[in-house]
């Protein structure tokens, strides 16, 4: 079924030529075979600008798990539209919606055509933040429950509206695009000295995994950069697993405190401190910034690294596991857990839901599994949950700590010798001209992709960011139908989807 | 509630000392520059402009400054520095209420800003309520200034605490570039807060856009759109600077030295 694609693997590249260019009936057929018959899922989907007259490309890159593959395929726009993908398959929505918004090249038959950032349009106008035509419950006693931009809790911006008929939540809408920065726009003739600052702050959270991501696709197109000591992508892989267990860790704390159960709350805030504390060990900060640069690391870290965070974790971890204990082994707090905010997996499969939503959704997917990075061990064993409720992303997110910590054990087993300071961590590397690259790893959220194509001089002709949130704010939105309003917080948490990871 | 006072118990009290005692910083810790005079300007390369992602680096008349409003603290410019004249140091207290306090000109380190301002003591010296506004942030700064609520640092034995409606606040906490998406937002929020209402720009997008400054659709920081009183750097601030920047807005006196 993959005849007829190119065949790439993570962060290896290959002529941008080669990409298969089809006309748009056929191109489409085999898209939506392979995703809905197939077994692959969409990674990336978006308009590639012809670079000397002609016609723009829809470029579609797919997952194929199963195969551990990357496969990419090009359809030829003409008349600027063509038949909407997301009438057979509504995991292409979002994508769609961002096509039709960046370019404005008409998907066809879209079933909900609207903005999803309010970012100006090829045109110059700019659309007012938030104001769309909005579906709405009718009937005298529904009601409309508007929150945001600004939220009442530290936290970026977002603007969602409840149609309530009493407590009952019957539809949520989620209009996202207040943290829009222009980041793809500003990413094009890269690299720059900016350029791994801005993958870096995508989504401010996951910069670990976005640099991991970026690093994998700059190998990919740039075969000359001397090679990186085998311990740089054995601490890269540390840092982040420990950028995951700081997040879950600092997720399930918040979501015992929706829940007013603050033992948790307040043990998980500190404990997801001091694992930020040993990221910032490690490099100097706590984020993990600025530490991989196309030429290795920006700072030594000697192997006599490896044995002091050894016992920092072992002493964090009875601390975390008691935390995390008092909260799952506490029917109060289950109570609220348990059968809320459900999502099948039947819808997250359609969606294309990644990561721990879709794995609490019973989906069994990870890129350290499916996409393994080169010279890190494969993950063996993905945990999945059927039911799909916030219990269920809570139960995925408490296992995936207690996995991350023995997999931080068993990378730091690797370690044999010190890793040096890239000799040149401030050049900018030299990519090779006309290539096309997709890379991806798991960040703490989901699966975190990033495509490249470069022009006739080496530079960014167009780069693709896709967060999980871009895939998984629809299954939060899914989460709330029939919920109660009340139920929101912890719905919204259990998810915990990036802002500006989506806005970009 | 047995298993409760148990864990109390096994988790123990965990709340930092600062500022009695200097915060515990991280060995890298990359805190404010220090420029050697006579070895940054018999520099010919200048190769640190070029390293500097994000323009924070400039040329002057004895050697180089460095704008920390505009630094994200990766330490690119000292580590293709050829001369070895640009080193960071562990110096914490960055944040500053006049913005030329920001640039770290060549020469030996001066001690942090101290701005006498006794209005802003008596008005929030033991109580500061602050609303966070994020505009274009990464999450970062945001994630940081909230862990400064979480029991490890406690902002709340300051008086210092968040609160979820700009009615309520004595000042307004900005965090990203100011996205054109949210411009009117934050103008909003802070026509909501009673007067006189103070400003933070926490982090290097809100001081100057950052690295971000120049995109056609953010507005390079609050610096244009507000008055700011108290600039934060960092990209994200730690936690460490920006408690201690908060703590100098409200009149006390400079952290300890780290």
């Amino acid at each position: 079924m993959n005849n007829g694609f190119l065949i790439l693997t993570n962060g290896v590249s290959a002529p941008v030529a080669d990409v298969p260019v089809l006309p748009m009936a056929p191109f489409r057929q085999m898209v939506l075979d392979a995703v809905l018959n197939g077994g692959a899922r969409v990674a990336a989907f978006f308009v590639l600008p012809p670079e000397n007259g002609g016609e723009s490309r829809l470029i579609a890159v797919l997952a194929a798990p199963q195969q551990h593959q990357i496969l990419v395929a090009s359809g030829v726009i003409e008349n600027n539209c063509y038949p909407a993908f997301t009438t057979e398959c509504p995991a292409f929505h979002w994508f769609e919606r961002e096509i039709y918004e960046q370019t404005g090249i008409l998907p066809q038959d879209h079933p909900w055509l609207k903005p999803i950032r309010f970012q100006p349009a090829a045109d110059g106008t700019a659309p007012a933040p938030g104001v769309t035509d909005y579906f709405q419950l009718q009937g005298d006693a529904a009601h409309e429950v508007a929150v945001g931009p600004v939220h009442a809790g530290v936290i970026e911006p977002g603007h969602f509206r409840f149609q309530c008929l009493g407590e009952t939540v019957h539809f949520l809408e989620i209009e996202l695009g207040y943290q829009h920065r222009g980041l793809e726009q500003l990413l094009l003739n890269g690299p720059v000295p900016q350029t791994p600052h801005w993958i870096e702050t995508a989504a401010g959270d996951s910069s670990i995994a976005a640099a991991t991501v970026y690093q994998t696709l700059i190998r990919g197109l740039s075969p000359d950069l001397p090679p990186e000591p085998e311990s740089a992508g054995i601490w890269r892989a540390i840092m982040l697993e420990l950028e995951r267990i700081a997040n879950h860790t600092g997720d399930l704390g918040a979501l015992a405190g929706d829940v007013a159960f603050l033992p948790t709350a307040s043990y998980c805030g500190r404990i997801r401190g001091d694992y930020l504390n040993l990221t910032a060990m490690l490099c100097g900060n706590r984020f993990g910034r600025s530490m991989w640069t196309a030429g290795g690391a920006a700072l030594p870290i000697p192997a006599s690294a490896a044995a002091v965070l050894r016992s920092k974790m072992d002493e964090l971890r009875g601390q975390l596991n008691n935390a995390l204990a008092l909260m799952f082994d506490t029917p109060s707090v289950l109570d609220r857990l348990e059968n809320t905010g459900v999502v099948t997996t039947a819808d997250a499969a359609s969606l294309g839901l990644v990561g721990v939503a879709a794995r609490a959704s019973g989906l069994k997917m990870d890129a350290r599994h499916d996409f393994p990075l080169p010279g890190i061990p494969v993950l063996e064993t993905v945990p999945h949950e059927p039911v799909g409720d916030v219990f269920a992303r809570a139960v995925i997110r408490r296992q995936e700590i207690a996995a991350s910590d023995r997999r931080i054990m068993d990378l730091l087993g690797l370690i044999r010798e010190d890793l040096p300071a890239a000799p040149s961590v401030w050049q900018v590397p030299v990519l090779q001209p006309d290539r096309i690259a997709a890379a991806v790893t798991e960040g703490w959220r989901g699966e975190l992709w990033q495509v490249a194509v470069t022009d006739a001089n080496g530079k960014f002709r167009r780069f693709k960011i896709v967060d999980p949130s871009f895939h998984n704010w629809a299954g939060l939105a899914m989460a709330l139908r029939g919920e109660e309003i009340s139920h929101f917080p912890i719905c919204n948490k259990s998810f915990n989807l990036s802002y500006c990871g989506h806005d970009l | 509630m047995l298993k409760v006072l148990q864990a109390r118990f096994r988790q123990g009290f965990r709340t930092g000392k600062f500022p009695a005692v200097p915060p515990n910083l991280p060995e890298h810790f990359r805190g404010r520059p220090e420029i050697t005079p006579d070895r940054c300007s018999d520099c010919r390369s200048r190769i640190c402009l070029s390293a500097c992602p994000a323009n924070a680096v400039q040329m002057a008349e004895n050697g180089v400054t460095i704008d920390l409003g505009r630094c994200l603290f990766c330490g690119k410019c000292a580590a293709a520095c050829e001369s070895g004249a640009i080193r960071f140091t562990g110096e914490y207290r960055l944040g500053a209420m006049k913005r030329d306090s920001l640039i770290c000109r060549p020469g030996a380190m001066p001690e942090p800003e101290q701005a006498e301002n006794p209005e802003l003591r008596r008005l929030c010296g033991r109580s500061l309520k602050i609303r966070q506004v994020s505009v274009g942030g990464c999450a970062a700064c945001e994630l940081d200034f909230n862990v400064l609520n979480t029991l490890a640092w406690d902002m709340g034995r300051f008086g210092i605490q968040v609160a979820a409606s700009p009615r309520h606040a004595d000042c307004l906490l900005i965090t990203g570039p100011v996205t054109e998406n949210m411009l009117l937002a934050l103008k909003k929020t802070y026509a909501a807060v009673p007067r006189p209402a103070f400003v933070i720009a926490c982090g290097s997008c809100a001081v100057s856009g950052g690295i971000y400054a120049g995109s056609p659709v953010v507005h390079n920081g609050v610096e244009d759109i507000l008055p700011v009183d108290l600039y934060v750097p960092g990209c994200p601030p730690h936690p460490a600077v920006l408690l201690e920047a908060l703590l100098y807005l409200m009149g006390r006196k400079r952290g300890p030295i780290a």
